[in-house]
């Protein structure tokens, strides 16, 4: 069963290769087949493999295939070969599954585009190169599927590239995310230059015995692999590309700006932890870096009026949770909020999906309202998913994974007060925003009509995900709980266990209530203020403080001036481009030049042939003077 | 045999002046060939009776007939003399004359430097020529061949038509409006 | 057989030559320049067929026969432009001939 893992990554491709060549001649019911089934086969062997795996485990609880070898170049022999541990089962697993739901979503939702095939090509595409990218053996292989699910995620967001604004959104996610690519790049130029090989397992392995800890190659190179993950996470600093990326469709930004491909980064770092273990500066930046965008995240997300905006934002914050977790050793835990994230930030996307397609394409969620009649099952999907973003206590998986990440920044033998205080503090936000966004759109009086309700295949993705993100959370108690934990043991397999400074687990419990009460807490004042009591709100809006963090925290505004406006500046001082005069001078004097062998150009041959006779005698001369 | 090389030799330099300085074409032709029997003779002189029989048969009784054709074919009565007279200023010849004296000078200057080494003017037989051509220079006959036939097809194509030639556009223009107006 | 002087047969070659050369660069008349052209092949036959003698080689009059070969397909394609000049511009003269110029 595990020699069919290649078969997980060549599906989407195949299905990919079919659709961009044929998928123009095909109906739209054969397009969705294709797209949905490449999909689903996909994600059928991958639980399949799955429970291969965990029933059978193979030596040291990975599993690798090299199909061919890519190039042999001195040495260096990188392969298109797979590498499956738990780490990479899991990202598999989500990605598949949830793709093929959301393709599922997508075959009802984009039905009326002209660019039905397309956007299955893409899509199949992106799947394809996102499970290569978690499947890599290879650091170049990775990089290949890291490159690749960044074109993705540039077709896609512009996928409706007559609207102008669209492609602008994708050319600044596309070239944001290069910076941190280009910074991935060197730092995988490093790795080469150090261990002639880009083989993962080998370079941990050699990095934990040949490295020193701490020393400043290896705090380089983690910092130059976290600069890579962090263009791809829209992390701190580089996380103004994500909210613009919403141009795209609601599946897209479900799938590729949701759940997978900006859990790039928290892959990465999770895949090199070792790297990471020997530079604890660049563990502690992935922790600050983590702590706080998720608050500046929550507070812009506070702000926003575009429901698909407030989501976005959301994200940027929920992967700030993931960063805090793997910068505070909490590997695992970073793994699974990861796995619920997708969950319950899918299926926010895909009901936002359908609640714009439903209200004529508004966004801005105070013109909608009171559909909770209207759109029963996308309302209570809706709510199970925001219960779960806003971490809602007891029955909700949100809770169990964002709820230990709270108390491992504290507890970790590298957390620190201050970072459980940033997670707390955003926790609250979190619960604040969610419940703000569900109030406006399900509550009150109901301002624009419902032209199209959702259809069947639409309600079953909203509901199977709905399931899921209050199920995902039972396979990880945390301690106070009876302490089940088969997902952290399966992950253990691959990556450490946290370290704790000390058994607390009195202290756990009153942690727990604390964030459990804060959570509720957010909730209400949610009500208070955008439900009960609106003009309070309505007084904060003209704030400068609103408007600042609508913005997104003036990111997109300072970056205008530090790197736009001086590149327009120089652009427009060297708009005659000076080292050009010199060339223009060449071009110049080769045209005169030839202006003057122009006037020898008579066109009489008399003239010439005197010419050659003049030739002649002084080449008779030169030979009889000297 | 050096007074009959001395003898042709001026027979030629004379004849050729006179081809230079002639205005009606045969008149130029017919002392071209007197110029090439010399040449002729200054070949036998040397020692090789197969080119002085080539020079014969083929430069003055193959090309310079070829060259009264076409001077016939064109028929320049006395107004082409007349032209000619305008056309050949003796002020023309000034420039030319200098420029090959300096050249004769050089030439003979040069010359000099390689005076005293004798030889025995042998001749060399046609069969001695042959054997050469087709042995060692195989390839060169050869390729005289084909530059012979690419002459042959040249002179044929150029000679053959006195259509105008005409720009491939403008030659078609005339036709496609006309089958426009028939389409109308 | 008494020998003929070297040099004296080479320098009878270059006065033929030069004498081709005058014709070139004074008539204006294609005929005659092409006239002219032919007195020069000649005379560089001749400087060979010299150089064959002295050296009591073939190879000289080797050269002079593909000299002869190349004249004669030089004449008939010039001759035949020629006719095609005469054709399209009813003149000879080089000097109003000069369409080509760049």
């Amino acid at each position: 069963m595990l020699n069919l893992l290649w078969l997980i990554p060549a599906l989407p491709f195949l299905g990919f290769l079919l659709l961009a060549v044929f998928g123009g001649r095909m109906n739209k019911t054969g397009v969705a087949f294709l797209g949905v089934g490449s999909v689903g086969i996909s994600a059928l062997l991958t639980i399949l493999i799955g429970i291969d795996f965990i029933s059978s485990p193979p030596d040291g609880y990975s599993f690798n295939q090299t199909l061919w070898v890519w190039m042999n170049i001195a040495g260096f022999k990188p392969g298109i070969a797979f590498h499956l541990d738990s780490l990479s089962l899991i990202f598999t697993f989500a990605i598949s599954f949830v793709g093929f739901l959301i393709h599922i979503y997508s075959a009802e939702f984009m039905i009326d585009d002209e660019g039905y095939s397309r956007f299955f090509a893409y899509m199949n595409l992106f799947v394809a190169l996102m499970i290569t990218l978690v499947l890599a053996d290879n650091f170049l292989l990775l990089y290949l599927g890291w490159e690749g699910v960044g074109l993705c995620s540039y077709l896609l967001i512009g996928f409706w590239y007559k609207e102008p604004a669209n492609v602008y959104a994708a050319n600044k996610a596309f070239i944001v995310t290069r910076i941190g690519d280009t910074s991935m790049a060197i730092g995988l130029f490093l790795l080469v230059l150090h261990f002639n090989t880009l083989d993962i397992q080998n370079i941990l392995q050699s990095v934990s015995t040949q490295w020193v800890r701490g020393s400043s190659l290896a705090v380089l190179t983690a910092f130059l692999l976290l600069g890579g993950a962090l263009g791809k996470s829209a992390q701190l600093p580089l996380q103004t590309w994500l909210p613009d990326a919403m141009a795209g469709p609601s599946p897209v930004s479900a799938l590729i700006h949701a759940a997978t491909m900006v859990t790039a980064g928290v892959y990465l770092i999770a895949r090199t932890h070792t790297l990471f273990d020997f530079a604890p500066i660049a563990q502690n930046a992935v922790a600050t870096i983590g702590a706080l965008t998720l608050l500046i995240a929550g507070f812009s997300a506070l702000t926003q009026t575009d429901i698909k905006k407030v989501l976005a934002y959301s994200t940027i914050s929920q992967i700030g949770y993931m960063f805090l977790a793997l910068g505070v050793g909490a590997w695992a835990l970073g793994i699974f909020h990861f796995m619920i994230h997708a969950f319950f930030k899918a299926l926010l996307f895909l009901a936002a999906g359908a609640v714009i397609n439903a209200l004529h394409h508004e966004h801005n969620m105070f013109k909608m309202g009171g559909l909770r009649k209207e759109l029963p099952v996308v309302y209570w999907t809706f709510l199970i998913a925001s219960a779960s973003l806003a971490a809602f206590p007891l029955i909700t998986a949100g809770f169990y994974s964002k709820d230990e990440i709270i108390w491992y920044s504290w507890a970790s033998n590298i957390g620190s007060p201050w970072l459980w205080l940033i997670s707390l503090i955003g926790a609250f936000i979190t619960s604040v925003y969610t419940f703000r966004m569900v109030f406006a759109i399900f509550f009150g009086e109901q301002k624009t009509p419902v032209s199209q309700k959702p259809g069947k295949r639409i309600k079953i993705t909203l509901i199977v995900l709905a399931a899921l993100s209050v199920l995902g959370g039972f396979v990880e108690l945390p301690e106070t709980m009876g302490g089940f934990a088969p997902f952290t043991h399966f992950l253990h397999h691959t990556l450490p266990a946290v370290a704790l400074r000390s058994e607390e687990s009195g202290i756990e419990l009153l942690f727990q209530i604390i964030t459990a009460v804060l959570t509720l807490a957010g909730i209400y004042l949610a009500y208070q203020f955008y439900f009960k009591n609106v003009k309070f709100t309505e007084r904060f809006k003209q704030t400068g403080l609103s408007k600042f963090l609508f913005s997104g925290c003036g990111f997109d505004w300072l970056y205008d001036r530090a790197f736009m406006y001086p590149a327009i500046f120089f652009a427009r001082i060297n708009r005659n481009d000076f080292i050009d005069n010199i060339y223009t001078f060449i071009t110049w004097l080769s045209t005169a030049l030839n202006g003057m062998l122009i006037k020898t150009q008579t066109g009489r041959i008399r003239w010439y042939a005197t010419v050659i006779t003049m030739g002649a005698v002084i080449t008779l001369t030169i030979v009889l003077v000297s | 045999m050096l007074t009959i090389f001395y003898l042709s030799a001026v027979v030629a330099v004379v004849s050729t002046m006179m081809v230079i300085t002639r205005k009606e074409a045969v008149h130029a032709l017919l002392y071209l060939i007197v110029s090439l029997l010399a040449i002729s003779i200054i070949f036998f002189a040397l020692g090789a009776p197969f080119i002085a029989a080539l020079e014969v048969i083929i430069y003055a009784g193959a090309i310079m007939v070829l060259f009264i054709f076409v001077v016939m074919m064109l028929n320049l009565g006395r107004e082409s003399i007349q032209q000619e007279r305008q056309l050949l200023k003796p002020r023309m010849w000034f420039g030319p004359v200098i420029l090959t004296l300096i050249l004769i000078v050089e030439f003979i200057i040069l010359f000099s430097k390689i005076r005293g080494q004798n030889y025995h003017a042998l001749s060399i037989s046609p069969k001695v020529v042959g054997v050469s051509l087709f042995s060692t220079y195989l390839l060169g006959v050869e390729l005289s061949a084909m530059l012979l036939m690419a002459g042959i097809v040249g002179a044929y194509y150029l000679g053959k038509g006195k259509k105008r030639i005409m720009h491939r556009y403008l030659a078609n223009t005339g036709s496609d409006s006309k089958a426009k107006g028939e389409t109308k | 057989m008494t020998f003929v002087p070297f040099e004296s047969g080479l320098i009878l070659a270059a006065v033929l030559f030069l004498l081709g050369l005058i014709g070139v660069l004074v008539r204006r008349n294609i005929i005659f320049m092409l006239l002219s052209t032919e007195i020069m092949l000649n005379a560089s036959g001749l400087a060979f067929v010299t150089a064959s003698a002295r050296w009591m080689q073939p190879e000289g009059q080797v050269m002079f026969i593909f000299i002869l070969a190349m004249a004669a397909a030089e004449v008939s394609v010039g001759l035949a432009l020629i006719m095609q000049i005469y054709h399209q511009f009813k003149t000879l003269d080089t000097d109003t001939l000069n369409n080509m110029k760049g």
